[in-house]
């Protein structure tokens, strides 16, 4: 960690983004593009309103899109515009340095190098008179020496989550910290802690503490190992050991990165990383929302397909030739509906998480290489940056890669069992009909 | 077996060669009508054996459709739809088809030859018309009757309709039907000047009101029991399928965001840039996909609704049932009180109130003569009543005995058709399906190589 700069403590210019200090990660909040439906900052012209009516075979040609929510500006309807595929290819960063190369070999997944695990669970709800919270469970286990044992056992509320996460930032401004999920419900939720809402975030906060655990300086940051290890009384004290002369400083260096954006002159592969930063940011924030909106409508279609099932058995009550074909086609809706919901809970498991991980993380990264420009009289806080950037990167592809594929073998695996059901009823219905033919001829 | 709709192919008698139905036959000629029409009657396909008229096949199908503009009945220029309709006449042996008539007509026309049908042939389950307004849309269907798609399933609904009518053992015999497809001018007069308007009952109007039949049939009863519970479910499940495309849509379409955003973001990658830019192609494919599939079922919820129009059909037969019984005991219960004032009359002892009797009472006795006259025409009337009943009588059990011929022909036509449209439901998840899996197994090849 090199110096802070002569920055001082100016204050604050343009939006002030209190991203992570008050633990307001709201992804869905901060935006600083415009609309999608062009490239970074365009504007597209094309067909907004949906077409009136019909969907006469003319219109399957194009690729018509809902009118999505007021909120969800950013998800317009769209019209294949040729114009949008002419954007400025931008060559990725190459490592250069044989320190990134090293940090490039370490990815998140090497079992053999992995001496540190970490699971977080069993959340607990805790009453006082003053406020009611969770905590979880974070077990660890390890065979390092620096630990005292193999084995600890703690409970840390959400809190304590954002402090880790405010001293890992402090001590290593250059590094790309893990986000947190959301401190606040996002929006939809009736109640702060549904079982839903508890779920998602016991696993956002797993993820959080194993990305640390992966990252090959942060595991062997002090703060991380007595979060993972000391009781309670031992860490509250340590906690009120308050935040350093650095930590405010480190505040306001990233305000006035902030404002200093665009005043220096900054190295070629900067402006790389800085514009990759920036479009990736768009669209990962992009894929998260319409991935929510998938699984949103899906959950509706599937209300939908579990009283539309139902209908037909009420029906064959009336019926005498008809009513067991109609029962057939009632049990195939419902086996249809239990592939439904098999889908949709593995999308949520699988893709919804690392998505909306990264369209966390994409918020951070705005800010963290704003630090690595002014450091870059530095050598080594800049081949630090460009190191975590190319793990990072790295691990972004791969998680991003395994997730959707991931989606794609559940859709598959949907499709190929509905296809099942109905082939069977159709069978049943043919050898039926069969028997019923031969029946006559007897 | 009765054959389903959709086939062009009827065999159908042409019946200018014999004299139109006078209005006031009533049931009685169209009765014998029947008989025989049933002795001859073949495999039950609507083959026509009899050697007066020749075998021929015919074809009739609704052809086009075109958009109009005319003066209306007060003289106000009005926008409607025509239907071409062709009649072609297949020679028997060379199967070669030629086309023997061609004429438009609107919607309000076959209207009117259903209301015909309706009143002359009560007993009879008489096809439904395809809906006047687009019901049950779901959010991309048009409710406008202009529009295209619209008119077009409209324009399926009613070559089914003469279909089915071409295809129905007795209907297919009547006289208007046939000029319906070959007289092009001055049909509407034709068919008014049959007077029905004025034959029809205008009680069948009042839905609602009961009639309190001390007799009922049970079996009317229950059939009409039965066209409610089809009524309602039918559209329950078109309702609830219209909102379950409504979602299926927004999946499929939201899926499209997809196609966009990765093909931007693929500029921007390396190694993933090809993955990315290829998978978004397939996410394109899989949400246009879904246009298609729609239609075909918008097709599917059509053969669903005919049912739906068949269930008011269906009870209209049993209703016309109910007055006809309704008639039958007033005309009995008329009758008896006939008998019984005449008895009173007869024998000097009052026990039935007649205004008569209070009046002779209050103001003195008639006399003999008075009291003569008062009987025989009583006893006239008894005679006619009598005659009357027994002619109510014939009828109403030719109107049952005819109904449920036509009822249970019905219903065998019913069960072969829904079956069929739930076969095809059952095709059309199918082939979606595969569809889908096909999209997909693409996308997963796209991911992997990213």
């Amino acid at each position: 960690m090199g110096k802070l700069g002569e920055a001082g403590l100016a204050a604050t210019a343009g939006p002030a983004r209190t991203l992570g200090m008050e633990g307001e990660c709201r992804a869905s909040q901060a935006r600083s593009w415009g609309l999608p439906a062009g490239g970074a900052g365009g504007d597209s012209p094309g067909g907004d309103a949906p077409l009136p009516g019909s969907i006469s075979s003319s219109s399957l040609l194009q690729a018509e899109v809902l009118d999505l929510d007021e909120d969800e500006d950013d998800l317009e309807v769209f019209s294949k515009d040729a114009s949008l595929m002419d954007m400025n290819s931008f060559s990725p960063l190459m490592p250069t340095s044989p320190l990134s190369m090293i940090n490039q070999v370490k990815f998140e997944d090497e079992p053999d190098l992995k001496d540190l695990f970490i699971t977080v669970d069993e959340p607990e709800s805790h009453v006082t008179t003053i406020e009611t919270f969770i905590t979880y469970r974070i077990i660890t286990k390890t065979s390092r020496g620096e630990f005292d044992s193999s084995e600890f056992e703690v409970r840390r509320r959400y809190q304590d989550f954002l402090w880790l996460k405010e001293k890992l930032e402090e001590a290593h401004p250059t590094l790309i910290i893990p986000p947190l999920p959301e401190k606040f419900i996002v929006k939809g939720m009736v109640e702060r802690f549904n079982d839903d809402f508890i779920e998602t975030r016991r696993k956002a906060l797993h993820k959080f503490l194993n990305r640390i655990a992966d990252h090959p300086t942060l595991t062997f940051n002090e703060d991380f190992k007595i979060f993972l290890t000391a009781q309670a009384s031992e860490f509250s004290s340590h906690k009120k050991q308050g935040p350093g002369l650095l930590s405010r400083m480190g505040q306001s260096v990233r305000a006035v990165a902030l404002s200093m954006r665009g005043v220096k002159s900054r190295p070629e592969e900067f402006m790389e990383m800085n514009n990759f930063i920036e479009i990736f940011s768009q669209k990962i924030n992009l894929i998260d929302k319409i991935s929510q909106r998938i699984y949103k409508e899906e959950r509706e279609y599937l209300d939908e397909m579990k009283e539309y099932g139902p209908i037909h058995i009420l029906w064959s009550a009336s019926e005498e030739d008809l009513a067991d074909t109609l029962k057939s086609v009632a049990s195939c809706i419902d086996k249809c509906c239990k592939a439904t919901e098999k889908r949709m809970s593995g999308f949520s498991e699988a893709l919804l998480p690392v998505v909306h991980e990264y369209a966390l993380y994409s918020e951070m990264l705005m800010l963290t290489e704003e630090i690595g420009k002014l450091e870059d009289k530095v050598e080594c806080a800049n081949n630090a940056l460009k190191a975590d950037w190319e793990r990072w990167k790295q691990n972004m592809q791969n998680d991003i890669k395994s997730a959707f594929t991931n989606m794609a073998e559940e859709n598959i695996l949907y499709y190929e069992q509905c296809l099942a059901t109905w082939e069977s009823f159709l069978t049943s219905q043919t050898d039926l009909h069969l028997e019923e033919a031969s029946e006559d001829k007897l | 077996m009765e054959q389903a709709a959709p086939d062009p192919e009827r065999l159908w008698q042409p019946a200018p060669l014999e004299p139109l139905s006078h209005p006031d036959a009533g049931l009685e000629s169209m009765v014998g009508e029947e008989t025989k029409g049933a002795r001859d009657e073949g495999p039950g396909d609507g083959t026509m054996t009899e050697n007066n008229f020749s075998l021929k096949k015919i074809e009739i199908s609704v052809s086009e459709a075109e958009k109009r503009t005319g003066r209306n009945a007060m003289n106000m220029q009005e926008t409607y739809t025509a239907y071409l309709i062709e009649t072609r006449s297949v020679e028997h042996n060379d199967g070669q088809s030629v086309l023997t008539d061609s004429l438009w007509r609107r919607y309000s026309e076959f209207e009117l030859l259903r209301n015909y049908l309706l009143v002359y042939y009560p007993h009879i389950v008489v096809p439904p018309l395809p809906e006047k307004r687009a019901e049950f849309v779901w959010h991309k269907l048009s409710a406008d009757n202009m529009d295209p798609d619209f008119v077009e399933r409209r324009r399926i609904g009613l070559e089914n309709f003469l279909l089915r009518v071409a295809s129905h053992p007795i209907l297919c015999r009547d006289k208007i039907f046939y000029l319906f497809l070959t007289q092009e001018g001055n049909w509407k007069e034709t068919v008014n000047e049959t007077g029905f308007q004025l034959k029809a009952d205008s009680r069948l109007k009042a839905l609602n009101a009961t009639f309190r039949v001390k007799n009922p049939d049970k079996r009317f009863i229950e059939l009409k029991h039965y066209s409610d519970e089809l009524q309602s479910v039918i559209s329950h499940l078109l309702r609830v399928r219209a909102r379950v495309a409504d979602r299926l849509y927004g999946v499929y379409k939201v899926h499209g965001n997809y196609g966009r955003v990765f093909s931007e973001w693929s500029a921007i990658e390396k190694e993933m840039g090809d993955g990315l830019q290829s998978a978004g192609h397939h996410m394109d494919v899989y949400a246009s996909s879904i246009d298609d599939i729609l239609e075909d079922e918008e097709h599917y919820a059509d053969q669903l609704k005919e049912y739906l129009f068949y269930a008011e059909a269906l009870r209209a037969v049993c209703r016309k049932h109910e007055l006809m019984q309704y008639d039958l005991e007033m005309a009995a219960q008329d009758l008896a009180s006939k008998k019984q004032q005449c008895e009173e009359l007869a024998t000097g002892t009052v026990r039935t109130f007649s205004l008569k009797g209070m009046t002779t009472k209050l103001f003195g006795q008639e006399t003999p003569e008075q009291r003569e006259a008062r009987i025989k025409m009583l006893e006239e009337q008894i005679k006619e009543g009598e005659q009357q009943l027994k002619s109510k009588n014939l009828e109403g059990r030719e109107f049952v005995r005819n109904a449920w011929a036509d009822i249970e022909r019905f219903k065998e036509q019913k069960n072969h058709d829904l079956k069929e449209a739930l076969i095809s439901y059952a095709v059309m998840q199918i082939s979606m399906c595969k569809k889908g899996i096909q999209v997909w197994t693409n996308a997963k090849e796209c991911f992997s190589k990213m």
